[in-house]
C-alpha cells in the first residue's frame, strides 16, 4: 500500500470516527487546513520533478476532492442526527388538555335562543319585533283589552299590583304582552304585522307556572286578514319551529276577552315517552290560544271595526322551548344554575336563521 | 261542568257514540277534560250474600263471615263492619280486586290467625259516596253474582267539560243538549209543560229592599208548598248526584242540586216554620253572620245581598243557604226560592267570603233571566212528586228583565271574518237551532240573540257561534300573502344590541341567565331601589317584593346558589330590564354580567398551564368593554370615571362615560359590605351597561368603509418612562402622550408600571412605547427628537410627571 493509500484510509476512518460536528471539523482542519495533512502532501508537488508530479498531481488532487466529498458527506449525517436528536429531545405530551375556550364554555339562555327563533321566522313573514314596558296601567292590561269590570284576572289573586296613589290609579305588572298590541295600534297606522316577546307575570306558582314567565303576542290588522290566514299562519309557523315537515292542528271555538272569534289550538303529538314529539303520534296538546281581534278592542284604539279586522295570538316562549328541547320544569328557567344552563343552554355563536336552520 | 252520558241522553235523541259525542263536545268549545267510567274500576265486583256471620275469635270487634259469592263454594271473608249479618245481601271484592276508595288490590290476608278471602265493601270503599258507617247493605232481590255496576246502574260515563266564563247557558245539561243539537248531533227533547195546581195559601211575602239597585235582585220568585215530607230523594237521583261528586243529603235539597246542573238553575228551599216573617232582600249590616249550609260562620256587610227575615240574615242571595232555615227531615212546610241576582254583587261576595258554590259559579255568569218561574215551577213539581204536599201559587216580587238585544247581521260577515263561504240558508239555520231570532231576507237580517245567552252583543259574537256549530276545521287555512318580496330588517336598533351584546359575552364563557324582575326589599335597597312605588302591593312572597333597580342582586344571589351547590367559579350575565320609577320612561334595558372566584376569561380553577388567579376588576372591565364594542361603542373614545355606584369597592370599580353625564356602564369589585349585607361570599367582580345610552347609530348613505391607504412609510417606536404621582390616572399620562402630535403619533401603549427600589416613595414609573407614523418622509433624528421633546413636555405639563432618567 502506498502512502496516500494510507492516509486515505486513515483519513477516511477519522471521518468515520467523528461522532459529532464539531471532530468533524477538527478531522477537515487536520486534513483540508493550512497545515493538514493533505495540504502538506499537496505543497511537496511544487519540490517534485514534473514526471513525478504529473503522477502525483492528479493522485493527490483526486484525495484532496474525496477527502472534501467524504466530510461534506459525513457532514449531512451528523447534521441530520444531530436534528434528530433535538427533536427527540423537545418532544412533548400532546395528549394534555387544554383549557376549554371562552367560546365554548358560555351558554345563550333558551329563553333568548328561542325568542331569537321565533323571531327569525316571523321577521320572515313580515312582522316587526315590538316591546312595551312590564309596569302597565290597568287601562292598557284590561280595559282597553275588553275586559269587563270584576273579570276575575283584575283581582289581587291573579295579577301583581303595586300600592294605589293618591290619584286613584293603581299600577300592576303585565299579566300579558298585549297592552303593547294596544300601544302599537293606538300609534301606528295598519296594515301592521308585529310580535311582542316579553317578560309577563301572575300569581302563580307551581312546576309548569312561574310568577314570572315569557310570552309572544302576535297581531295582524289590515282590511282583509280573517280566520283562514290565522290558521295558515300559526301552521307554517309551528312547521317551521319545531323544524318538521308537518304539524296538525286543531282549533277549538274558546273564549277571551280581546278576541272574538276566539280559539285554542292544540298540536297533534306523541307523549308516550319521556319527550313530546310534534308532528307525531296522534295525542292532543294545547299550545296557544287565538282569535280575530275583538271589535271593541279595534274601537278602543280608534280603528273601525267595519273597516279593520285581522287576528291576534298569544302563547308562552318558555312553554315552547320546554316543548322543543325537552325541559321538565318551568322553575329551573330562571333559577340560573350553571349545570342546568349549560345542559340547555345554547353556543354563542350558533345565532338562529332560516337559511342554516333554526338549531342545530 | 260535570254531567253523565245517560244524563245528557234526558235531554239529546242521539244515536252517536260516546266517542262522536266527545270529540263534537270539545269542537263546539266546550272542551272535554276528563271521562270516567265507573264501570271501569268497579267493574270486578259482584253482588254477594253472606250466610254467617260469627264473632272472631281473636277480636271482639271482628267477625268471620262466610259469604255466597255465587261462585260455587261459599268463601270465608273477615269483616270489621257493624252492619256485617247473616242474610245480608252486599258487594263482593275477591283477592286480585283493585278497591278504589282504599287504593290497595286485595291479596288473601291473615287478620288475627284468620285467613280472609276478599273483602265486603262500603260504599267509601268503591268511592261511591261518603259512607262508610257499614258495608253496602243491598235489598234482599239482589242478585248474588251478578256485577255490582250493571245491577246499580253504575254503567255511565261521567263527562266534565271545561266551561269558558262567556257561556252559563251550559252550565246547564240541557244547555248542553241544545248546543250538541244544533252541531247536528241529534234532536233536542222537549221539555214537558208542568203543570201546577195551587190548593195552598202563599201567607209569606217577599220584599226587594236595595233602593235604586234593583240589578242586584231584579226578581224573586218564590213558592210555598205546605205538608211535604222529606226524606231521600229517588235513587236515580242520587246516582246522578253522586255521579258528579255531590253528596244527596235529602229530597228538597237534592231537587235544588238537580235542577242547578240539569238547567243551570239554582234555587233554594227555606224551612217556612223556621222564617219568621217576611223575607227580605236587602244589603247586609256591619256585625251581621250567617251559618251556611256548609256549617261555617260567615260575616257580612253592606256589599252583600241577603235573604233576611225577623230573626236576622237566612241565606246569602245567590251563593249559599243558610242552615238555620234549612230543610231537614222535618220540614213539613217549605218556600221554593228562584230569584235573579247581580253577577258582580255574587262574584264579589263569593271572592271576599271564600265560598265557592255551584249557585255562584252560575249566578256570576249569568243565569237565563226567562227561566226564573219555569224553574220554580220545575222544583216544585219534583217536590211534590219526591215529598207530597200542597203548593200555593207562584209569586213574583220585582220584574223579569227583558232583553232588547237586537244585532244588524250582515251574512256577508261570516266569510269577512271566517273565510267560510256559507250560504245565507246555512247561516240562518244554525243560528235558529241555537235559539236566535233571525228575521229579514235581505243580505242583513236581524238577529235576537236568546235570553240565556248574555255573552252574544255583536256580529262577530254570531260569526263565531256560525263557526263553532259548523266546524273551524272547515275553515280553509290560508297563507298570509308577502309583504315584501325579500323580507326585511324587523329589529329596532336596542333589540339589535342585546342580541350583539349577549352573545359578546356567551363567547366570553359566560352563561346567560334568566332571573326574577322582582327581588327582596333589602336588596333592592342596597341597590338603590326600594321605592314604595316599586313595591308590589301582593307580592308572591317577601322575596319577590320590590322591582330591580339593577341585575345584579340577581346575578350574585345566582351566584351564591351556585357556589352552594359545589361550583365556586361561575361567570353569568344577564339581558334584562331594570325599574328606576314607576313610568314607562323609567325601565330601561341593561345588560349585567358578573364573575366569582377564579372564574376569568381565560378559564377558572387550577390547570397545568397555568392556576386562574382570583377575580380582578380588569376581568369586570374587560367583560365591559366587550359589551360596549358589541353595541357599536369604541371603549377607547370613552373617559373612565371612578364614580361607580356604592355597591362597588370604591377604590377598584369605574364607570364609563361619554361625557360627564352620560354613563355608559360600570364595572368593579362588589364592596365587601354590600357582599356581607346580600351573606354572599367573593370575590366578586361585576359590570353593568346601559343598552340605550349609547347614541343612537347615524344612519349614513352608503355602507362603504373608505378606501385604505397602506403607509409607504416604516413607523417608527419610541419608549420613555416617566415618573409620576401614585394618584395620577393612567389613563391622563397617555391621553396626553397621543395627543403630542396629533398627526404624528398613532399609537401609545402603557407597558410596564413599575414601583420601588429607584423611584420615589408615592410615585411610580410608567412607562410606554409610542408608535410614530411618518406620512411624507422617513423621520430623521431631530425630528424624532422635536416629537419626544413634545411627548415630554405634554406629559409633563398634564401629570406633573418627569422622564426617568
Amino acid at each position: 500500500m502506498s502512502d496516500l493509500q494510507t492516509l486515505e484510509a486513515e483519513i477516511t476512518a477519522a471521518i468515520e470516527a467523528a461522532a459529532t460536528e464539531a471532530a468533524l471539523e477538527d478531522v477537515r482542519v487536520a486534513t483540508l487546513g493550512k497545515k493538514g495533512s493533505v495540504s502538506e502532501k499537496m505543497k511537496t508537488l511544487g519540490k517534485m520533478s514534473p514526471e513525478e508530479r504529473k503522477e502525483m498531481g492528479p493522485a493527490l488532487n483526486g484525495l484532496k476532492t474525496r477527502v472534501a466529498d467524504a466530510i461534506a458527506a459525513r457532514k449531512e449525517v451528523l447534521k441530520k442526527e444531530a436534528l434528530e436528536a433535538r427533536l427527540a429531545s423537545e418532544t412533548i405530551d400532546v395528549t394534555q388538555p387544554l383549557r376549554p375556550a371562552p367560546a365554548e364554555t358560555g351558554h345563550i339562555h333558551p329563553v333568548s335562543q328561542v325568542t331569537e327563533e321565533l323571531c327569525a321566522i316571523f321577521a320572515d313573514m313580515g312582522f316587526s319585533v315590538a316591546e312595551g314596558p312590564d309596569i302597565e296601567t290597568d287601562e292598557l292590561n284590561f280595559t282597553a283589552l275588553n275586559f269587563p269590570e270584576g273579570h276575575p284576572a283584575r283581582e289581587m289573586h291573579d295579577t301583581f299590583f303595586f300600592n294605589e296613589k293618591e290619584n286613584g290609579e293603581r299600577l300592576l305588572l303585565r299579566t300579558h304582552t298585549s297592552p303593547v298590541q294596544i300601544r302599537t295600534m293606538r300609534t301606528q297606522e295598519p296594515p301592521l304585522r308585529i310580535v311582542i316577546p316579553g317578560r309577563t307575570y301572575r300569581c302563580d306558582s307551581d312546576q309548569t307556572h312561574t310568577p314570572m314567565f315569557h310570552q309572544m303576542e302576535g297581531l295582524v290588522i289590515d282590511k282583509t286578514t280573517h280566520i283562514g290566514h290565522l290558521k295558515g299562519t300559526l301552521e307554517e309557523f309551528l312547521k317551521a319551529f319545531f323544524e318538521v315537515d308537518n304539524v296538525e292542528l286543531r282549533f277549538r271555538p274558546s273564549f277571551f276577552p280581546f278576541t272574538e272569534p276566539s280559539m285554542e289550538v292544540d298540536v297533534k303529538c306523541d307523549r308516550s315517552g319521556a319527550e313530546v314529539k310534534i308532528g307525531e303520534g296522534d295525542d292532543w296538546m294545547e299550545i296557544l290560544g287565538c282569535g280575530m281581534v275583538h271589535p271593541n278592542v279595534l274601537r278602543n284604539c280608534g280603528l273601525d271595526p267595519d273597516v279593520y279586522q285581522g287576528f291576534a295570538w298569544g302563547m308562552g316562549i318558555d312553554r315552547l322551548a320546554m316543548l322543543k328541547y325537552g325541559m321538565a320544569d318551568l322553575r329551573a328557567f330562571f333559577d340560573a344554575d350553571v349545570r342546568w344552563l349549560k345542559h340547555y343552554g345554547f353556543r354563542p355563536l350558533d345565532v338562529p336563521s332560516l337559511m342554516a336552520g333554526l338549531s342545530r | 261542568m260535570k254531567f253523565t252520558l245517560s244524563w245528557l241522553k234526558d235531554h239529546l235523541e242521539t244515536d252517536a257514540s260516546l266517542e262522536e259525542i266527545l270529540e263534537r263536545l270539545t269542537m263546539i268549545g266546550l272542551e272535554v277534560e276528563e271521562v270516567t267510567n265507573p264501570a271501569d274500576r268497579l267493574g270486578t265486583f259482584r253482588i254477594a250474600r253472606v250466610l254467617e256471620a260469627e264473632q272472631h275469635p281473636n277480636a271482639d270487634r271482628l267477625r268471620v263471615l262466610k259469604v255466597d259469592t255465587g261462585d260455587g263454594e261459599p268463601v270465608q271473608v273477615v269483616c270489621g263492619a257493624p252492619n256485617a249479618r247473616a242474610g245480608l245481601r252486599g258487594v263482593f271484592a275477591k283477592p286480585g280486586d283493585y278497591v278504589p276508595g282504599l287504593d290497595v288490590t286485595l291479596s288473601v290476608g291473615k287478620i288475627r290467625d284468620v285467613e280472609s278471602f276478599g273483602m265486603m265493601a262500603s260504599e267509601r270503599e268503591l268511592e261511591l259516596s261518603d259512607e262508610h258507617d257499614g258495608i253496602i247493605d243491598l235489598p234482599e232481590d239482589a242478585p248474588v253474582g251478578v256485577r255490582y255496576v250493571e245491577y246499580a246502574g253504575l254503567d255511565d260515563p261521567v263527562i266534565e267539560i271545561g266551561l269558558t266564563p262567556n257561556r252559563p247557558d251550559c252550565a246547564g245539561v240541557y244547555g248542553i243538549a241544545r248546543d250538541l243539537a244544533a252541531s247536528g248531533l241529534g234532536a233536542l227533547k222537549n221539555p214537558q209543560k208542568t203543570h201546577l195546581n195551587a190548593s195552598a195559601d202563599a201567607n209569606v211575602s217577599v220584599r226587594i229592599e236595595l233602593g235604586n239597585n234593583i240589578e242586584d235582585c231584579p226578581a224573586f220568585g218564590y213558592r210555598v208548598v205546605r205538608g211535604v215530607k222529606n226524606g231521600p230523594s229517588p235513587k236515580w237521583l242520587q246516582k246522578r248526584l253522586i255521579a258528579i261528586g255531590l253528596r244527596p243529603i235529602n229530597a228538597l235539597v237534592d231537587i235544588t242540586n238537580y235542577l242547578t246542573f240539569d238547567q243551570g238553575r239554582p234555587l233554594h228551599v227555606f224551612d217556612a216554620d223556621k222564617v219568621s216573617g217576611d223575607l227580605v232582600v236587602r244589603y247586609g249590616k256591619k256585625g251581621e253572620e250567617l251559618i251556611g249550609l256548609d256549617g261555617k260562620t260567615y260575616q257580612v256587610d253592606e256589599t252583600d245581598v241577603v235573604i233576611a227575615d225577623d230573626n236576622g240574615v237566612e241565606s246569602l242571595g245567590g251563593i249559599m243557604g243558610g242552615e238555620v232555615s234549612g230543610c231537614d227531615e222535618n220540614t213539613t212546610n217549605v218556600i221554593i226560592e228562584a230569584a235573579l241576582w247581580n253577577p258582580l254583587t255574587i262574584a264579589r261576595t263569593g271572592r271576599k267570603l271564600g265560598i265557592s258554590t255551584d249557585a255562584r259559579y252560575r249566578f256570576e255568569r249569568g243565569v237565563d233571566p226567562a227561566y226564573t218561574m219555569e224553574g220554580l215551577d220545575l222544583a216544585t213539581k219534583l217536590a211534590i212528586d219526591f215529598c207530597g204536599g200542597q203548593p200555593s201559587e207562584a209569586k213574583l216580587t220585582g220584574e223579569i228583565p227583558q232583553s232588547h238585544r237586537v244585532i244588524d247581521f250582515p251574512y256577508s260577515e261570516v266569510k269577512r271574518l271566517a273565510g267560510l263561504d256559507l250560504s245565507h240558508a246555512e247561516i240562518k239555520a244554525v243560528l235558529t237551532m241555537l235559539g236566535f231570532w233571525v228575521t229579514g231576507n235581505s243580505d242583513v237580517v236581524k238577529v235576537a240573540p236568546p235570553t240565556w245567552r248574555p255573552d252574544v252583543h255583536g256580529k262577530s259574537d254570531l260569526v263565531e257561534e256560525v263557526m263553532r256549530m259548523v266546524g273551524v276545521d272547515k275553515v280553509p287555512s290560508t297563507t298570509l300573502p308577502r309583504m315584501e318580496p325579500v323580507s326585511q330588517k324587523v329589529l329596532t336598533t336596542s333589540q339589535v344590541r342585546r342580541a350583539h351584546a349577549r352573545r359578546a359575552l356567551a363567547a366570553r364563557g359566560m352563561d346567560e341567565a334568566v332571573t326574577w324582575s322582582f327581588i327582596p326589599a333589602a336588596h333592592a335597597e342596597i341597590f338603590g331601589g326600594g321605592q314604595a312605588e316599586l313595591k308590589l302591593a301582593n307580592p308572591i312572597s317577601s322575596d319577590m317584593s320590590d322591582m330591580r333597580p339593577s341585575l345584579l342582586p340577581g346575578l350574585l344571589a345566582a351566584a351564591q346558589r351556585n357556589a352552594d351547590r359545589g361550583f365556586p367559579d361561575v361567570a353569568l350575565f344577564e339581558v334584562g330590564q331594570v325599574f328606576f320609577g314607576d313610568g314607562e320612561q323609567d325601565q330601561k334595558v341593561m345588560v349585567a354580567g358578573i364573575r366569582r372566584g377564579t372564574a376569568s376569561f381565560d378559564g377558572a380553577g387550577r390547570h397545568w398551564s397555568g392556576n386562574s388567579d382570583a377575580v380582578h376588576v380588569f376581568d369586570a372591565k374587560a367583560d365591559a368593554e366587550a359589551a360596549l364594542t358589541a353595541i357599536g361603542v369604541a371603549p377607547d373614545k370613552l373617559m373612565v370615571f371612578t364614580d361607580a355606584p356604592s355597591y362597588y369597592h370604591p377604590g377598584r370599580s369605574g364607570a364609563l362615560k361619554m361625557g360627564p353625564k352620560n354613563t355608559l356602564a360600570y364595572f368593579g369589585e362588589i364592596h365587601p359590605q354590600t357582599l356581607e349585607d346580600l351573606d354572599i361570599e367573593g370575590p366578586l367582580v361585576a359590570f353593568e351597561m346601559f343598552v340605550d345610552a349609547a347614541p343612537q347609530p347615524k344612519k349614513k348613505p352608503t355602507k362603504s368603509k373608505g378606501a385604505f391607504v397602506a403607509p409607504d412609510l416604516m413607523p417608527v417606536r419610541r419608549d420613555y418612562a416617566f415618573v409620576v404621582d401614585k394618584d395620577v390616572p393612567v389613563e391622563k399620562l397617555m391621553r396626553a402622550a397621543r395627543g403630542a402630535d396629533k398627526a404624528l403619533i398613532v399609537d401609545v401603549n402603557l407597558f410596564d408600571i413599575y414601583e420601588g427600589q429607584g423611584v420615589p416613595e408615592g410615585q411610580r414609573s410608567l412607562a410606554i412605547d409610542v408608535m410614530l407614523q411618518p406620512t411624507k418622509k422617513t423621520l430623521t433624528d431631530e425630528d424624532i427628537e422635536a416629537v419626544s421633546a413634545k411627548i415630554v413636555k405634554a406629559v409633563e405639563k398634564a401629570t406633573g410627571g418627569v422622564l426617568r432618567g
